[in-house]
């Protein structure tokens, strides 16, 4: 069928994984949604919050601030360059993580996508221009969530 | 094995996979000693696969930071069982690992 | 209590006293203790085993940061590298093992030491080096890259045990480092005319801009170190280097004399504290 052989040729292009492993097995990639599984240039390179919403859901979202995210991130960045950062959520039916630094030249940083058995629950270490919010969205069921946190980066002194 | 290092345990009723990746993570926005622009490079994607079948995977810009770090939880595979864990860059480099649940 | 008793503990007290104010008694034991003493006093309720963690020690906002790193931490990846390249052998056939002896966990802590033959302190990347040249391979620089990797295996081989420097009885040559390495380490450099000591023993523990100044004791305990400043693992030279830039003064050369002597004293200085090698630090 015409469409499922665009898809899977599209998908197969998208991510470029696939021809590196010699996957065979394309049903599971059918099941993650195309944008989700390519790496986005558009996206990543998106200079404000807006943009990427833009480039990551067609539209400037404006997602629900949610309880049910917990964004571990320090208060103060002990070193902007490696800033670790966790997010987790019980909330059912998350197919998609990901996190942005506000202020950063280009906020979007990482995203993670949930497949079989997959739990919403990661972290990363992440580089941080300046004191900004980061943000952890959580995509379920459709619907967009948002939980934020203020990190400060400051300027050291003792360099070296 | 160079290039990923991973790690996974089975906590309870799910897998934690830990991975360190040996990247220089360049966002294209530096510059060498000379003036010139150091270029872009850095991981895009991240695949962990048991059974060939595909758990997760992550997109990570260059702000992510060198030498990524990723974690994450999936239920499914038993201890023993071998995952397969890999990454590719902007530049079509890439790199992977098997790793045993213990 | 008795009478000897007393006398003795007020001998041993005003001794104290004596070592602590830094006067006519001084050895290096006596030194040791009185600078153990120092931050054990300063920070009160932290055990001296501690100090090995620098700031996190002191710092408990930090210390969340550096278990998270420490979790996995990237320097994992040097040591693998490390151990490829030690377990590597040379194009005569010889192996570092050759040089350092087969038990991995020993060579960390023989050094630094002093070396009676050359009459110098011998230091860990000095001695890999003097080991190439005797098998025909070119030298490594000293501050990072393969000597830090071959460095952060054989830190990691040799973890958890005490450090125990030796200065000969027999040898004031030995005695001579050691004092040159105290008298860097109490004197003032560079434009901004600081000592180490001003940063880290008078002003451990207060800040400078938003840096936390870590505590001299257990300083050279966890080297090499992978620094997220430097996006890498470095040596315990590249450090003093990069420390005597930070007050503008002149760098000495990496495994130059001051600085194998600085690292001879405060090594010293760290005698009975466990090994924790290789770290990570901002």
């Amino acid at each position: 069928m015409e469409t499922i052989n665009t898809t899977r040729r599209t998908l197969l292009k998208g991510t470029a994984l696939a021809s590196v492993l010699g996957i065979t097995g394309i049903v599971d990639l059918l099941t993650m949604s195309q944008a989700n599984a390519a790496w986005s240039e558009v996206a990543f390179e998106s200079g404000s919050v807006g943009d990427v919403m833009k480039a990551l859901f067609n539209e400037d979202l404006t997602p629900t601030e949610s309880a049910d995210i917990t964004l571990k991130a320090p208060d103060i960045a002990e070193n902007g360059a490696v800033v670790p950062i966790g997010v987790k959520s019980t909330m059912p039916g998350i197919n998609r993580i990901v996190i942005l630094v506000e202020q950063n030249p280009s906020p979007l940083t990482a995203t993670f996508n949930l497949g079989k058995g997959a739990r919403a629950d990661v972290s990363t270490r992440i580089k941080m221009g300046k004191t900004s919010d980061v943000i952890a969205l959580v995509e379920a069921d459709g619907k967009l969530y948002a939980a934020r946190k203020n990190v400060k980066v400051t300027i050291g002194g003792c360099g070296g | 094995m160079a290039g990923i290092k991973a790690k996974a345990k089975l906590k309870g009723d799910a897998v934690k996979v830990k991975a360190l990746m040996k990247h220089p993570m360049e966002s294209g926005l530096r510059k060498d000693k000379k003036g010139n622009p150091i270029p872009a490079h850095h991981i895009t994607e991240i695949t962990l696969l048991a059974g060939g079948e595909t758990l997760m995977t992550a997109n990570f810009g260059p702000a992510v930071s060198k030498n990524p770090y990723i974690s994450m939880i999936v239920a499914g595979p038993a201890k023993g069982d071998e995952l397969t864990i890999a990454w590719i860059d902007n530049k079509g480099e890439s790199a992977s690992t098997e790793v045993v649940v213990k | 209590m008795g009478y000897i008793k007393m006398i003795r503990i007020t001998a041993l007290t005003i001794l104290g006293l004596i070592l602590f104010a830094g006067a006519a008694v001084a050895t290096p034991e006596g030194d040791r203790k009185a600078f153990s003493d120092f931050y054990t006093n300063r920070f009160s309720d932290i055990p001296a085993s501690d100090f090995v963690n620098g700031v996190y020690a002191i710092d408990a906002a930090s210390r969340v940061q550096w278990e998270q790193i420490e979790d996995f931490p990237p320097y994992e990846l040097d040591i693998d590298d490390g151990e490829v390249l030690y377990q590597a052998p040379f194009a005569n056939g010889k192996t570092y093992a050759s040089c350092f002896g087969d038990d991995l966990s020993v060579i960390r802590g023989k050094y630094p030491n002093w070396d009676a033959d050359k009459a110098i302190v011998m230091t860990l990347e000095l001695a890999i080096n003097n080991c190439r040249e005797a098998n025909n391979e070119k030298p490594l620089k000293y501050k990072k890259g393969a000597i830090a990797q071959l460095s952060s295996y054989i830190a990691m081989q040799g973890r958890g045990n005490s450090i125990n420097v030796v200065i000969p009885a027999d040898s004031s040559a030995a005695m001579e480092a050691y004092e040159n390495g105290k008298e860097f380490f109490y004197s003032k450099r560079g434009q901004l005319n600081f000592s180490c000591s001003d940063c880290h023993m008078s002003n451990s523990g207060n800040k400078v801009r938003a840096d936390l100044l870590s505590p001299a004791l257990g300083h050279t305990s966890h080297f090499p170190v992978y620094r997220s400043k430097w996006g890498g693992l470095g040596t315990l030279h590249r450090r003093f280097g990069g420390c005597n830039k930070n007050v503008r003064a002149k760098p000495f050369s990496a495994q130059g004399e001051e600085y194998r002597n600085l690292e001879y004293f405060l090594s010293y200085m760290n005698n009975g504290l466990e090994l924790n090698g290789p770290g990570a630090r901002k």
